[in-house]
């Protein structure tokens, strides 16, 4: 179905008869089986105000063609959103309102938060057409519950988004990464764990094992960048560590949020999170065969031979483990993401139970196997 | 204030209700004695009072999960209370409810400065999680201007700001993980030391539920590094629109202070008068604070004083000390105090688009003729979020009603400019009737769908957030399946 509408949306589901595929781009693999219901149709800016750090998109609107409305005013989505479709081989359009559905982020998720820290209202249409709004375009906002929260990262379960509200921010003049040489995962995620305690305000800290190399990457005015650089190093004890400088510590990061080092390459690919100084561990008892960590080593993408039954190998921790790419067949084994525990699955299934009774939405995408 | 009819069954069955809430409880945890109770009868809104039937003071989560056990078999509506500080009436109590006061519950679990978190039990005050960490250099962000008193479990259930949320973000960008237990005296662990849990957001819907979905009792935050230094540059207008127009210039300018407080004319006249800060009279003025090194603050502050320069500020007063600094923040700190020294106040925290921001202030002059009361703007002006102070006398009769109709003119028209009716306040029982100005039927049906889920009977915090004549159905239902 290709609609152009949030009315045309809302009678597409009051009238279903069967399950529907909610997507935005289909970049991201996350759509369920059904009947394919596409929002690439309800797509437009429909305000911005670089003033007040805000702007008003219908949930089709190309990320593509947003990040180039901010970018015109100097301003940028802070979160850092991932593009999946090197790691996953998909092709399309990724779309502002799939990012939202998905909560997906980038490096910068350590130093900012998710991209649900950035989405201020929603409009979406519930299980049974009714359509509903929450939140607003203002930054603070605790009028009623925030069911904003709740439908960032619901992966269309719950609703299917028509239109996102989000606050950005400005970008910096400048950036640039310390590069620290050979160490192993253990001493680097203590260094990363060291600048993110620092108030030097570092806004990436990953460690690529493969490269034998970890990164930290300062934003900022350039004469701020440069002292925060020299403090940085001071604290490290890295004073011969090479730096990237803005262009070439731009492409950095974005090879490490695209998880680049995973493109192309045959495997299942996970993503794990935990606390930063628990992640040497995990990866160690992962059985992986290739990893690297980011979010200052609280954030794990593992690639394991197919089939391989990583949160089995993992056992309980203080975090949770998705299947990020992987067969049908794997997908359907393991189920996509953690299992919850008892309290919140029950909390869980209340809600679907109320916002898509007629379980149209994504079926079998988020619950437990 | 309408609340509902208290059921008087449950008054009939208070001697063996207090009786099993005595059986998990400490003898001092229990307070039935109606001189005592009446300690519980209001938070920080104090024009309505009813003390509650009975209070209680757990020290750990198994003794809230036994109260709530006990009051869910017994259908009595529970009333959490952090410090009781909220200016909302969100822990106003019922005459038939039990007050779950947490202020016993302040330990410390953890402090893991690897993973830059703190674990609290959530009776502990906001300002004393700082206080913990404070000497190894860390804070915790969220700065409600009640920080001194007011409790962690208040800020989750308010979703709580501060002044300095522009850069750190409020509450909910802040919390981790919570222990929470549920009406029936379930146990349950939300997120952790980790970020992002892998299914739905509950962590983000149960901030700002203002204690209607469960009992936060342990909650993780994100502490962060302390900044080198930060510094403040006051600037004065005489024009609203012109500084309306400077805080749209500098956020603009990629410039992201901390910090971005706005005071109006009666505002500035009364902190002037109660404090001497040494503020300039005009019609507007601007305090933008930023951090870092020296060097830093000072270039951030250059960049400032040269957009100001652009709109012809009629005072420019840059910090260069601790001390210059405190001076330029004692006036606002001190706003609230100095309107309270005039009069009785009501405080509103509507937000609006900054953009609006001009609009408003001149229809909130017009309003304030027509009511024939005063009012004082203090601004929170990089996030939009107002807080109007109406002056009123409470011993003048009819002047409470009359006060409370031009908050709620003020708080439609934030809604009317694309605002909302709250920024960081909350909803409580004071803007419960207002709701619908901001949500249609199908928008409030969803948010009490939540509830329905959390908390079927409708026991916790009864009869706030939601209009009493939208709640009605599902209230009865409760009283009837008793």
């Amino acid at each position: 179905m290709n609609l152009s509408s949030e009315k045309e949306v809302s009678a597409a589901i009051a009238g279903a008869r069967g399950p529907l595929s909610v997507c935005g781009g289909g970049t991201r693999g996350l759509a369920g089986a059904g009947e394919v219901l596409s929002l690439a149709g309800l797509s437009g800016i429909t305000l911005y105000e670089p003033g007040a750090l805000t702007m008003v998109a219908q949930a089709g609107t190309p990320v593509a063609e947003i990040e180039q409305a901010l970018a015109k005013e100097n301003q940028r989505l802070a979160f850092e959103p991932m593009d999946h479709r090197g790691l996953l081989a998909t092709k399309g359009e990724p779309t502002i309102g799939g990012i939202f559905a998905a909560n997906v982020g980038g490096p910068r998720r350590l130093a900012v938060g998710a991209a649900r820290d950035f989405l201020l209202g929603v409009r979406f249409v519930d299980g049974q057409g009714v359509v509903i709004k929450n939140g607003g375009r203002v930054m603070k906002n605790v009028t009623g519950y925030d069911l904003v929260k709740l439908m960032a990262g619901s992966c269309g379960t719950l609703g299917v988004l028509t239109e996102v509200s989000l606050k950005v921010l400005p970008r910096p003049e400048t950036e640039a990464t310390l590069v620290l040489s050979g160490l192993d995962d253990m001493r680097a995620v203590a260094a990363l764990c060291r600048a993110m305690g620092s108030p030097f305000e570092v806004t990436g800290a990953a460690h690529d094992p493969g490269a034998g190399e970890s990164y930290l990457r300062l934003e900022g005015f350039e004469d701020s960048v440069s002292y925060r650089m020299g403090r940085l190093k001071d604290l490290l004890g890295s004073a011969d560590a090479h730096v990237l400088q803005s262009d070439a510590s731009a492409r950095k990061w974005a090879a490490l949020r695209d998880v680049e080092a995973f493109h192309g390459v045959s495997g299942d690919v996970w993503r794990v999170s935990c606390k930063p100084s628990a992640g040497p561990e995990l990866a160690a008892r992962s059985g992986a065969e290739a990893h690297f960590f980011d979010w200052s080593g609280g954030l794990i993408w593992l690639r394991v031979p197919p089939g391989h039954d990583l949160r089995g190998q993992l056992g309980a921790f203080d975090g949770h483990a998705s299947l990020i790419r992987a067969d049908a067949a794997t997908k359907a084994r393991l189920g996509r993401f953690q299992p919850e525990l008892p309290g919140v699955a029950r909390l869980t299934a209340g809600l679907r139970a109320r916002f898509d009774p007629k379980g149209i939405f994504n079926p079998g995408l988020m619950e437990a196997v | 204030m309408e609340m509902p009819i208290p059921d008087a069954s449950v008054l009939a069955r208070k001697a063996r209700i207090v009786a099993r809430l005595r059986d998990v409880l400490p003898e001092d945890a229990v307070i039935d004695d109606p001189r005592e109770t009446r300690a519980y009868e209001c938070d920080a809104l104090t024009a309505y009072r009813c003390a509650p039937m009975v209070a209680v003071l757990p020290s750990t989560t198994a003794e809230v999960s036994a109260i709530l056990r006990i009051c869910d078999a017994e259908g009595v509506p529970v009333v959490p209370r952090g410090s009781g500080t909220s200016l909302a009436g969100g822990a106003l109590p019922t005459a038939d409810c039990v007050i779950l006061g947490v202020a016993r519950m302040n330990a410390v679990i953890e402090t893991d400065y690897v993973n830059r978190l703190i674990r609290v039990q959530t009776g502990r005050t906001n300002l004393s999680v700082t206080g913990a960490v404070e000497a190894d250099g860390f804070f915790y962000a969220p700065d409600p201007s009640s920080q001194l008193a007011c409790a962690i479990a208040g800020n989750i259930a308010m979703n709580s700001g501060g002044a300095h949320c522009l850069k750190y973000g409020v509450t909910t960008n802040n919390l981790m993980g919570v222990t929470m237990v549920m009406m029936d005296g379930e146990i349950v662990e939300i997120g952790g030391g980790h970020l992002d849990a892998g299914g739905l957001d509950l962590l983000g819907l149960i901030c700002g539920s203002e204690g209607q979905l469960g009992v936060v009792t342990e909650a993780t935050l994100r502490i962060l590094p302390k900044p080198e230094g930060a510094r403040p540059v006051l600037m004065g207008f005489d024009d609203n629109e012109v500084a309306g127009a400077c805080v749209s210039d500098i956020i603009k300018a990629g410039v992201l202070p901390v910090a971005i407080e706005f005071m109006d004319r009666p505002c500035i006249e009364a902190t002037e008068a109660f404090a001497k800060a040494g503020y300039p009279m005009c019609e507007a003025l601007l305090i933008v604070e930023v951090e870092g090194s020296d060097a830093e603050i000072d270039h951030q502050l250059s960049l400032i004083k040269e957009i100001a320069l652009r709109h012809n500020p009629v005072e420019l007063r840059e910090s260069k000390s601790a001390e210059e600094s405190a001076k330029i923040w004692l006036g606002r700190k001190s706003a609230f105090g100095a309107m309270g020294q005039i009069n009785d106040y009501m405080c509103l925290d509507g937000t609006i688009p900054v953009s609006s921001l001009p609009m408003v202030l001149r229809r909130i002059g017009e309003m304030s003729a027509e009511y024939g009361l005063k009012v004082g703007n203090v601004f929170h002006a990089g996030d939009g979020n107002m807080h109007p102070l109406i002056l009123f006398d409470a011993n003048k009769p009819g002047d409470l009603e009359l006060c409370e109709a031009f908050g709620a003119e003020i708080l439609k028209l934030c809604v009317e400019v694309g605002g909302c009716l709250t920024g960081e306040h909350g909803v409580g029982i004071e803007k419960r009737d207002l709701m619908h100005v901001q949500y249609a039927p199908e928008d409030l049906e969803a948010q009490m769908a939540v509830k329905d889920v959390f908390d079927p009977a409708w026991l916790l915090n009864p009869a706030k957030v939601f209009p009493l004549n939208a709640s009605e159905r599902r209230r009865a239902a409760m009283l009837a399946a008793e």
